[in-house]
């Protein structure tokens, strides 16, 4: 994973609610076998409007996207991550994003900062014209017009994100302590912990 | 000591907790997972990369369901034939390679075990109470009405946990959905869930894990249990979760991969303590009454646009909020829909009986009571059953449900997911509309263009005679 420190450029003002993975990266491109070239299909039936904010030539290349409420809702799909990044996002802005989504972005790289409804709406002005600055180490949001909004995350996220650390590498070195918890399941729940078998 | 009260959510989490870190982020044990082919690829070709081994293949289940095709998977001559869609067979042929690669057990598409992931965990007694469950995919939810913990995961959690059978997880906050009474007749599980997500909506349940509490899930099946759980993430919660009980003991009792024995005894005393203790708060709480519910259809493009099938299409201005005014103005367009047109003057042209909400035996037997000897109107063009597994299809045969569906003009169809979404063959045409018991009416989800209302099967079946969304009960 690419280590992420400040994230700097022209946001794209969508501000959509309830935006679903469907809508991030419609069924169809999910029968893919690799994480690459998904960006053709992100927002694919967003942008057969003319005039729509991800084509607009201000906003190509932007690396943030604000959105509205509930960023990311429906499918598990990580596809919608993989796909935004194929587009150049490296971070949403929004008042609240699905858990699934938020996690599978943190995943991939992509920060998720969740701002309360008011600033979301600044920043929605703000980006039709000027750039968004969001620095992960201070935890801000920052514009050329002084706007200034603190933002929370994740402590051991934001060192994943900043060191750029492989999460499954980080617990295969914690092995001890998962065989520890293996052993007592053997003995307090053995029908789980032994593994599937089927009866006879 | 007496322990301070805890939720069954707050037992099965404790009781699987690795290690906790300081920021309260917790390293948590998997009992079971299931994997399908469309997200995990990408998560097998990670490990290979890394030169990774799956650490418990035992505990680690295959089933191919998204992309397969639900037409006849075998020639005249017992050949297998061939996916047509060449992506899709890609995809198939991935997971059949990676199965044997690490060593994970593979339920092939034409075994009589195929199936729908969600039909497939429980039916095997793969899935079991007090265990965490996951899966890579949204409706993993469903597991929660056999009382697992149990949620859906993105592609790089399904790589974390074939390396290491355990996620970083934080807590969620814990949601009671409450359900006193009793469901009127024709009120089936699957109305109850729709009306539970129109009352608290897409994000009501955000950070929650629900747990489904009263009476009448205590009188429900575990069919109908898997159903309204299986749903609980279009309420936006990561899980929803129902008290195991001698209900579910019944159900699971003697499935192939179920306990037996002396360990059976065992684990059945460790169920029955995982109730949620009498005094245990819960950080949310929403009370229904059951006897308010009525057979319920959505009639936008997000599950939480439902309305009771005595309504009328709601006005988008009747709406508070700004953003929900204008998602319903859109939702209209696109559904094609009028203000204050009566839900029953609704055409369909499509009816799918199918997806891991609604396609077990329950789910057929309901719909079938309704089309005895009756038959699908003309304007209906396409109808299909799709069972959830080659089991439920077989039990099906044998009380002879298929009998009815095909006299009523309805395709009887290889289990899979289907319509449900526009992976493989099955889809809506774009611009109709279909009665669906499948979980999702978002834009697109059953084919570009395509127009879903979320129902029953009882209330599918009624659709499917009357050429129309009708009340079950009026017929
Ligand atoms: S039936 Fe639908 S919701 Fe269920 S697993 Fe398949 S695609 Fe997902």
């Amino acid at each position: 994973m690419e280590a992420v420190a400040t994230i700097e450029g022209r946001a794209i003002p969508f501000g959509a609610k309830n935006v679903d993975t469907d809508v991030i990266i419609p069924a169809r491109w999910l029968k893919t076998v690799t994480r690459e070239g998904l960006g053709e299909g992100a927002f694919e039936n967003l942008r057969k409007a003319p005039g729509n904010v991800f084509d607009a030539p201000e906003f190509a290349d932007s690396p943030i996207l604000i959105a509205g409420d509930n960023f990311g809702c429906g499918s598990s799909r990580e596809h919608a991550a993989w796909a935004m990044l194929d587009l150049g996002i490296r971070a949403v802005i929004a008042p609240s994003f699905s858990d699934i989504f938020a996690s599978n972005a943190f995943k991939n790289g992509i920060l998720t900062v969740a701002l309360p409804q008011e600033q979301v709406d600044r920043l929605l002005e703000v980006a039709r014209t000027s750039p968004i600055t969001i620095d992960l180490e201070e935890q801000r949001v920052t514009t050329p017009m002084q706007d200034r909004f603190s933002f929370d995350i994740d402590p051991f996220r934001k060192k994943c994100l900043t060191e750029g650390l492989d999460e499954v590498g980080l617990t295969l070195a914690r092995d001890e302590a998962i065989q520890e918890y293996e052993e007592r399941r053997r003995r307090h729940a053995p029908w789980l912990a032994m593994g599937v078998r089927e009866n006879a | 000591m007496a322990s301070k009260p805890r939720t069954l959510y707050e037992k099965i989490w404790d009781d699987h907790v690795v290690e906790r870190r300081e920021d309260g982020t917790c390293l948590v044990y998997i009992d079971r997972h299931l994997v399908h082919e469309v997200t995990s690829p990408q998560a097998f070709e990670a490990l290979r990369l890394a030169g990774r081994k799956v650490r418990r293949p035992d505990l680690t289940l295959a089933v191919p369901d998204h992309n397969v095709p639900t037409t006849a998977r075998r020639g005249p001559d017992g050949a297998r034939l061939p996916v047509e869609d060449p992506q899709s067979a890609a995809q198939l042929a991935a997971l059949e390679r990676n199965a044997p690669d690490f060593g994970i057990r593979y339920i092939d598409a034409v075994a009589a075990e195929q199936g729908i992931v969600h039909v497939v965990g429980p039916e095997q007694g793969f899935s079991l109470p007090g265990s965490t469950i996951v899966c890579g995919d949204s409706h993993t939810a469903a597991h929660g009405g056999i009382g697992a913990l149990a949620f859906g995961i993105g592609t790089s959690e399904v790589e974390h946990v074939l390396a290491t059978q355990t996620l970083l997880l934080s807590p969620s906050k814990t949601m009671e959905v409450r359900v006193e009474g009793t469901l009127g007749p024709g009120v089936t599980p699957k109305d109850l869930i729709l009306h539970i997500i129109g009352h608290i909506g897409t994000a009501g349940g955000t950070g929650h894990v629900i747990e489904y509490r009263g009476r009448v899930f205590e009188e429900m099946s575990v069919e109908g249990r898997l159903t309204v759980c299986n749903m609980s993430i279009e309420g936006g919660a990561r899980a929803g979760i129902i008290a195991p009980d001698e209900t579910t003991f019944a159900y699971l009792k003697g499935r192939p991969m179920a306990p037996a024995g002396e360990e059976w005894d065992r684990a059945v005393a460790y169920w029955r303590t995982l109730a949620t203790d009498p005094d245990a708060r819960f950080d949310k709480s929403v009370t229904i009454e059951a006897s308010a519910i009525e057979p319920t259809v959505s009639w936008g493009t997000s599950p939480e646009d439902v309305v009771p099938i005595g309504g009328r299409v709601p006005d988008p201005d009747s709406f508070a909020d700004a953003a929900k005014r204008e998602a319903a103005r859109r939702s209209l367009e696109y559904m094609g829909l009028e203000v204050g047109q009566a839900m029953t003057d609704i055409p369909v042209e499509n009816v799918f009986i199918g997806s891991c909400t609604n396609s077990r035996i329950e789910d057929l037997r309901e719909a079938a009571a309704v089309l005895d000897g009756k038959a699908k109107a003309d304007g209906v063009k396409w109808a299909i059953v799709v069972p959830g597994s080659g089991l439920v299809k077989r039990q099906a045969e044998a009380e002879g449900l298929d009998h009815i569906f095909m006299s009523a003009g309805f395709e009887w169809r290889e289990p899979g997911c289907s319509a449900c979404l526009g992976m493989n063959p099955d889809k809506v045409p774009s611009g109709e509309r279909c009665a669906s018991t499948s979980n999702r009416n978002f834009v697109g989800r059953q084919g570009p263009g395509a127009r879903t209302h979320l129902l029953s099967p009882a209330m599918a079946a009624a659709a499917a005679i009357t050429g129309k969304l009708t009340d079950v009960r009026d017929l």
